[in-house]
C-alpha cells in the first residue's frame, strides 16, 4: 500500500544542505496493516505523514501510495483520495457549519452525484457512531466527537488507507479513548490500512507493527513486543515504554522469571500468577 | 459574555416560508426593498404592511421577536425622523414656528414616511435572515452569483469564504474568551480607564488572536487540500437547491404585490 524508497526530505527554508528532516527512510506498509509511528517532538514523524499525503514532495527518493508516485503532480488528487489524512487539531480541519455538510466536503470535491454523497455521508457518520449529531454545528461537540467527525469526513472519500497525524494529542483522556476505539474498529472491521502517528506509547500497544523514529531516521521496527522489549534503546532516544512493560522489564532485571515483554496488565498478571 | 453573540439571527421552524428556496427568498427580499421606494402614498403602505404582515404570520416567527430586531436601529429611526421634520423646507406657512425652528406640513409627512420606510426595511430584511439558515443563504448567494462567473466574479470562492467565516466565528470567540482570561489572570485590565486606555489594553488580546487565526488558516488550508479541495471547478454538492411548488406560489404572490406597488 505504502512504499518509500531511500526517502530524504529537507524543508525549503532550511539553509544547511546537509540538514535533512528525514534521512534514508525505507518503509513498506501492507494493505490492512495497522502501523504506529512513534518518536518524540522533532523526530520527523509529522513530516513523514505530510509526505505520504503529497503535501510535501521528497527531496530525494520516492514514495509510492498504491503504486502511485507522489512526486507526479497529475496523480496528486488520486493519491489523496486513496490515502486520507486526519490532523492533530480537530477545530482546524472542519470546514462547514453543520456536521453532515462537513463530512460531505471531501466527496463534493471529488465531483460525485448528490445521491452518492448522501449515501456516503450517512455511512461514514454511522461508522464513527456520530449519526445522531448530523445536524449539529461542530462547535457544540466535544474534542473527541469533532475528531470523529473529521475521521468520517475522510471515510466518506472511501480511502484505502488513513494517515492519522497525532489525532489524540489535543484531546482529553475520554476523547482519546473514543478516537482510539474508532481507529481500531476501522482497522479491524473495515480492513482499513492505518498509519497512526503518536507520542503516546500506550496507543502503540495494539499495532501490528511499530516504527520508531529519531532525528529523521527509523531506528527501530517490529511488533509491539519486539520494540518495547528494547527498553534501553527507547530510553536513550527519550521515549518511554508502557508502564506495564517497564515493570515487567525491571522485575526481570532483578531476577524474576518473566519475559519482560508484557504489553497489557492482564498479560503481566497472568505471568506473575504462574511464578512459583 | 462573548458566547451570547449570534450571527445571522436564524429562527428555526418548519413553516412554508422556511421551506422556500433561499434563491427565491433573496430575490423576493430585493424586490421588496425596491417596492418600499416605489410607493409614496399612505394607502400603498397598507399593502406593504399587509404583505410583510402575512409573511411574518406564515413564517410562525413571533412578532415580538421580529420587532426586537428594530432595537439596535431605534436611535437611527428617531434621528432620521427628527432631521426630516426640522430640515424639510415647505411651500406654505410653517405649521409650527419658534425662533429659527420652522416645521412645515411637508416635513411632518416626509418624516413619517422615512420612519415607516426604515422600519419596514429592517423588518423585511430580518425576515430573510430569520427564516433562512446561514448555510442556505450562502448556497443561495453562490447560485445567484453563478451567472456572473463569466465576467470574472469568484462566486464559489466568495461563498466558501462566507461558510468558513461562519464556521470560525464561534471558534475565534471562544479563543478570545480564553486569551482574555489568561491575560486577566496575569493582571491585564480590560474594563477600566478611558477609551484610549481600553483600546491599548486590547493589543495584548488582539496580537495572539491574530497569530492564532493565521496559524489556523494555514492548517485549515492544508486539511482542505488533503481532502481534495481544488476550488469550485468540478465540485458537486450534496444538497442541490430545487425549486418547489411553494416557490411557484411565492413568485405569483410577489408578482401580484409588485404590480400593486407599481400601480399605486
Amino acid at each position: 500500500m505504502i512504499v518509500t524508497e531511500n526517502l530524504y526530505f529537507r524543508y525549503a527554508d532550511e539553509k544547511d544542505e546537509n540538514c535533512f528532516a528525514l534521512k534514508n527512510v525505507n518503509i513498506k506498509i501492507k494493505d490492512g496493516e495497522f502501523v504506529v509511528i512513534i518518536g518524540h517532538n522533532g523526530s520527523g514523524k509529522s513530516t513523514l505523514s505530510k509526505l505520504l499525503n503529497g503535501i510535501y514532495y521528497p527531496t530525494q527518493g520516492k514514495i509510492f501510495i498504491d503504486q502511485l508516485d507522489t512526486s507526479d503532480e497529475s496523480l496528486i488528487w488520486e493519491i489523496r483520495k486513496r490515502a486520507g489524512m486526519v490532523f492533530q487539531n480537530p477545530d482546524n480541519q472542519l470546514v462547514a457549519t453543520i456536521v453532515e455538510e462537513d463530512v460531505a466536503f471531501g466527496p463534493e470535491n471529488m465531483g460525485l452525484s448528490s445521491a452518492e454523497i448522501r449515501l456516503r455521508v450517512d455511512e461514514a457518520l454511522d461508522s464513527v457512531s456520530m449519526g445522531d449529531f448530523k445536524r449539529k454545528p461542530p462547535h457544540h461537540l466535544s474534542g473527541g466527537q469533532k475528531q470523529r467527525v473529521a475521521i468520517a469526513g475522510i471515510l466518506a472519500m472511501k480511502p484505502k488507507c488513513i494517515i492519522f497525524d497525532e489525532p489524540t494529542a489535543m484531546l482529553d483522556p475520554s476523547g482519546r479513548k473514543e478516537v482510539m476505539e474508532t481507529i481500531r474498529y476501522l482497522n479491524a472491521h473495515d480492513r482499513m490500512t492505518v498509519v497512526h502517528i503518536t507520542h503516546f506509547m500506550d496507543e502503540a500497544v495494539h499495532a501490528d507493527r511499530i516504527l520508531v523514529m529519531d532525528e529523521g531516521e527509523i531506528v527501530l521496527e517490529g511488533t509491539p513486543k519486539e520494540v518495547f522489549s528494547q527498553v534501553d534503546t527507547l530510553k536513550s532516544i527519550g521515549l518511554d515504554v508502557p508502564q506495564v512493560t517497564l515493570l515487567s522489564y525491571e522485575l526481570k532485571k532483578i531476577g524474576f522469571d518473566l519475559s519482560g515483554e508484557n504489553l497489557t496488565v492482564e498479560e503481566l498478571v497472568e505471568e506473575l500468577c504462574q511464578l512459583k | 459574555m462573548l458566547r451570547d453573540i449570534t450571527i445571522g439571527q436564524y429562527y428555526a421552524s418548519d413553516s412554508v416560508i422556511h421551506r422556500m428556496d433561499p434563491r427565491f427568498k433573496i430575490v423576493a427580499s430585493m424586490l421588496y426593498l425596491v417596492s418600499l421606494f416605489l410607493v409614496d402614498q399612505i394607502i400603498a403602505y397598507l399593502a406593504v404592511v399587509l404583505f410583510i404582515g402575512s409573511v411574518i404570520k406564515l413564517s410562525r416567527v413571533p412578532v415580538g421577536y421580529v420587532l426586537k430586531g428594530l432595537k439596535p436601529i431605534f436611535l437611527l429611526i428617531v434621528f432620521a425622523f427628527v432631521i426630516n421634520i426640522f430640515l424639510t423646507p415647505g411651500q406654505g406657512s410653517p405649521v409650527f414656528e419658534v425662533g429659527f425652528i420652522k416645521i412645515y406640513a411637508e416635513g411632518i409627512e416626509r418624516a413619517f414616511f422615512m420612519a415607516i420606510r426604515l422600519i419596514l426595511l429592517i423588518i423585511g430584511t430580518s425576515m430573510l435572515t430569520l427564516t433562512t439558515s446561514p448555510i442556505e443563504l450562502t448556497d443561495g448567494i453562490e447560485y445567484l452569483l453563478n451567472p456572473f462567473k463569466k465576467i470574472g466574479l469568484p462566486a464559489h470562492e466568495l461563498a466558501m469564504m462566507m461558510t468558513i467565516a461562519l464556521r470560525f466565528i464561534p471558534t475565534l470567540l471562544e479563543e478570545t474568551d480564553k486569551i482574555m482570561k489568561a491575560q486577566m489572570a496575569r493582571g491585564a485590565d480590560f474594563e477600566s480607564g478611558n477609551i484610549m486606555n481600553r483600546a491599548k489594553a486590547l493589543i495584548p488580546l488582539l496580537v495572539p488572536l491574530f497569530i492564532s487565526a493565521f496559524r489556523r488558516a494555514d492548517e485549515l488550508a492544508m486539511a482542505m487540500e488533503a481532502r481534495c479541495y481544488k476550488g469550485g471547478e468540478g465540485r458537486t454538492r450534496m444538497k442541490v437547491l430545487k425549486y418547489s411548488v411553494l416557490d411557484l406560489w411565492g413568485v405569483g404572490i410577489v408578482t401580484l404585490y409588485m404590480a400593486i406597488c407599481v400601480v399605486m
